[in-house]
């Protein structure tokens, strides 16, 4: 009777470490492909002399992926990167944005008004770099409608 | 010693050959199957059910044929292709233009890929519609499965590799698919404690977006890592079908006079040792020899999808479009055909289209042999006349069904079209994918309580979604066009 608990505490006891070494080994395994550091640029980006943006101009920046604004009111950025499933949207003056890849819809103000888009564009910081230069933060967002003053 | 020089081409071949390469007597027969490595995953006598090309319709086999065609063709083709963003594309178009029969290669692998996906579906409707999942074949039921996702992530992840604007913007959508689990912990605002959908993509792309990072990953998962588990998983997948007895068959059919049967299984069966065996030309229980019935059976689809492949390959070139270019999506983007279906799910929610009813589906194929424990119809088309008849309504109600909710949804939209300021969950859970889903289940629901019967409410289910799936798929692939606009014709589309 004693003897027979002895084994199957032993039993378990081999069982429970080897289970445990195993899990230990799966975790150090699965541990490796999650990267520590995301590689990539800074997405932090100059765009220059804001003098060189006319009052009522949009320009897309391709490798910035953002539309930028300026009006009256100052300048803003949008996200061209549609939050559906990462398509870049094309924009027109009186439309708004359009995805082309499942049809999301945006307002001028990249509010979502059609498609399978589950959130707005985003709409991206903008300062004045210290060196005077017009700087876009693509990882920082601001609410809709925020606009940046120069001067 | 000039003696042994002189036998040793006929010593060299005795020691690999165990046994006669010429087997004249079923006992040698036997042998040569049961001492020889591959040989010895079949059993030495089939049923000669196994042998009916209008049972199995050697799908299985063509699966097979065509991941063999894979292999080969991927090892040629690693010979010249470099996973780097910048070398990536120009090697692929080398491999095309200029490296002798290398356009032929590649044709191959493509081919083959579509071929096997094709095949790895039939296999598993013909599975399903013959009930071979069924007690004791549960277990391989389930190896069958993984081997579907598997063939799926090996040409998901080979689509990437060529670099160009196609591979570039299918895995960009596929990598946020991997993210769309965000679409639910956004609105449950617990993205910042549980973010599985960032930890997916990250995973698999090993950056934020699509890149040298992502490159290499799916290299190695589409060369090393996917391949050696498949294999494996085969391995497994055969050896269970020679161990569950074969391939099913209709236990219950009246047996042939002719036959013997013999209570237990002997080596007697085997023609191993000399028995009181049967009649001449009858094997024991309608068995017949595996060599040479079931080898000739197999070389014939061997042959069969070779011949296939090379002919599609000779005159269909794959694909190659511009290099790819993270600032202009292709318009529209579509990945492989067989995730159009998903692709159209996913254009009314990421996460349910691309997370959701995946793994619905996924959990409900992988539950069917454990509900449905009705060891009845094991071996016959459908089990029998009733099942045709549930097969047929099923088929015109899965179609009907989807085609209407796809009219609804290209003429009129959905919810939000409708109510502009309604919340994004709202549409995650009701949406043209999640209540085809529920029709279908209720429908399912419904045979169950007409006919009290598991099995024929697992055929409508199994019905249902396959028409929604070769309709979805077809909607995508064919009817829609820049935008993911509906066009009734590709030539329809705006040229820009
Ligand atoms: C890479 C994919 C696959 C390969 C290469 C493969 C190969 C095979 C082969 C060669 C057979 C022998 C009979 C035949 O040719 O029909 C077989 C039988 C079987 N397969 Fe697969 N298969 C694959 C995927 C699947 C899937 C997706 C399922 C179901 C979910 C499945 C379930 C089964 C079952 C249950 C049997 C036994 C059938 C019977 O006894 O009648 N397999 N498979
Ligand atoms: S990526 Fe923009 S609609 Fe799908």
């Amino acid at each position: 009777m004693f003897d027979a608990g002895r084994r199957d505490f032993l039993g378990l006891a081999a069982i429970g470490s080897a289970l445990a070494a195993l899990g230990t080994a799966l975790a150090g395994v699965l541990r490796l492909p999650k990267p520590a550091v995301l590689p990539g640029p800074m997405r932090v980006y100059k765009l220059g002399d804001p003098a060189q943006f006319a009052v009522g101009s949009v320009v897309k920046m391709d490798a910035e992926q953002l539309y930028l604004f300026r009006d009256e009111r100052g300048f803003h950025a949008i996200s061209s990167v549609c939050t559906h499933l990462g398509c870049i949207v094309a924009h027109s003056e009186r439309e708004g944005f359009a995805c082309p890849c499942h049809g999301s819809k945006f307002d001028t103000q990249g509010k979502v008004t059609g498609g399978p888009a589950p959130t707005g564009l985003a709409w991206l910081e903008v300062s004045l770099s210290p060196d005077g230069q017009l700087q876009v933060n693509g990882e920082t967002e601001v609410s809709r409608g925020t606009r940046f003053q120069v001067g | 010693m000039i003696e042994n020089l002189k036998a040793l081409p006929q010593n060299l071949r005795d020691s690999v050959v165990r046994y006669t390469l010429h087997p004249t007597s079923d006992r040698e027969r036997s042998q040569a199957t049961f001492h020889n490595l591959f040989l010895h995953l079949q059993s030495v006598r089939v049923h000669r059910n196994t042998l009916r090309v209008a049972y199995s319709f050697g799908l299985g086999l063509i699966t097979t044929a065509s991941f063999v065609l894979l292999t080969l063709t991927g090892i040629l083709l690693m010979v010249y292709y470099k996973p780097s963003t910048e070398l990536a594309y120009g090697s692929v178009k080398d491999i095309h233009f200029v490296v002798p029969a290398g356009r032929f290669i590649r044709n191959i692998h493509r081919w083959a890929a579509h071929l096997m996906v094709v095949a790895v579906f039939l296999h598993m409707a013909r599975v399903f519609y013959t009930g071979s999942y069924k007690k004791p074949r549960e277990f391989n039921w389930l190896v069958g499965l993984a081997l579907l996702v598997l063939t799926l992530g090996l040409s998901f992840t080979g689509y990437l590799l060529p670099w160009d604007q196609l591979a570039y913007w299918a895995i960009t959508i596929g990598a946020n698919i991997a993210n769309s689990p965000r679409e639910v912990t956004d609105a449950l605002h617990i993205t910042k404690f549980l973010d599985v959908g960032g930890f997916q993509k990250q995973l698999l792309l090993g950056a934020n977006y699509v890149g040298q990072e992502a490159l290499i990953r799916f290299y190695v998962l589409h060369v090393a890592a996917l391949p050696i588990l498949m294999a494996m998983l085969m391995g497994v997948h055969f050896w269970r079908v020679r161990k569950d007895g074969g391939l099913s068959r209709d236990e219950t059919a009246p047996r042939d006079p002719n036959d013997v049967f013999s209570p237990t299984k002997t080596y007697g069966l085997m023609a191993v040792v000399r028995g009181r065996t049967p009649a001449v030309g009858r094997g024991p229980e309608g068995t017949v020899q595996s060599w040479p019935h079931l080898l000739w059976a197999e070389m014939a689809v061997f042959m069969f999808t070779v011949a296939v492949t090379l002919a599609l390959s000779y005159f269909f070139d794959a694909p190659l479009k511009e290099m790819a270019d993270p600032a202009i999506p292709e318009n529209p983007a579509k990945a492989p055909w067989y995730f159009l279906g998903l692709q159209e799910l996913v254009s009314y929610s990421a996460f349910m289209g691309g997370v959701g009813i995946p793994t619905i589906a996924l959990i409900g194929l992988g539950l069917i042999p454990y509900l449905d424990r009705d060891p009845r119809g094991v071996g016959k088309w459908f089990g029998g006349p009733e099942g045709k008849r549930i097969f047929w309504l099923s088929t015109v109600f899965g179609l009907i069904s989807v085609v209407a909710l796809l009219a609804l949804t290209v003429n009129c939209g959905w919810l939000r079209n409708w109510i502009p300021s309604i919340p994004q969950p709202v549409i995650t859970l009701i949406n043209p994918g999640t209540v085809i889903v529920l029709l279908y289940a209720a429908w399912s629901l419904w045979i169950l309580r007409r006919t009290a019967s598991l099995r024929l409410s697992a055929v409508a289910l199994f019905t249902c979604f396959l028409a929604g799936f070769v309709v979805l798929t077809s909607m995508g692939s064919i009817f829609r066009g820049p935008n993911w606009q509906f066009y009734w014709w590709p030539s329809q589309w705006p040229v820009h």
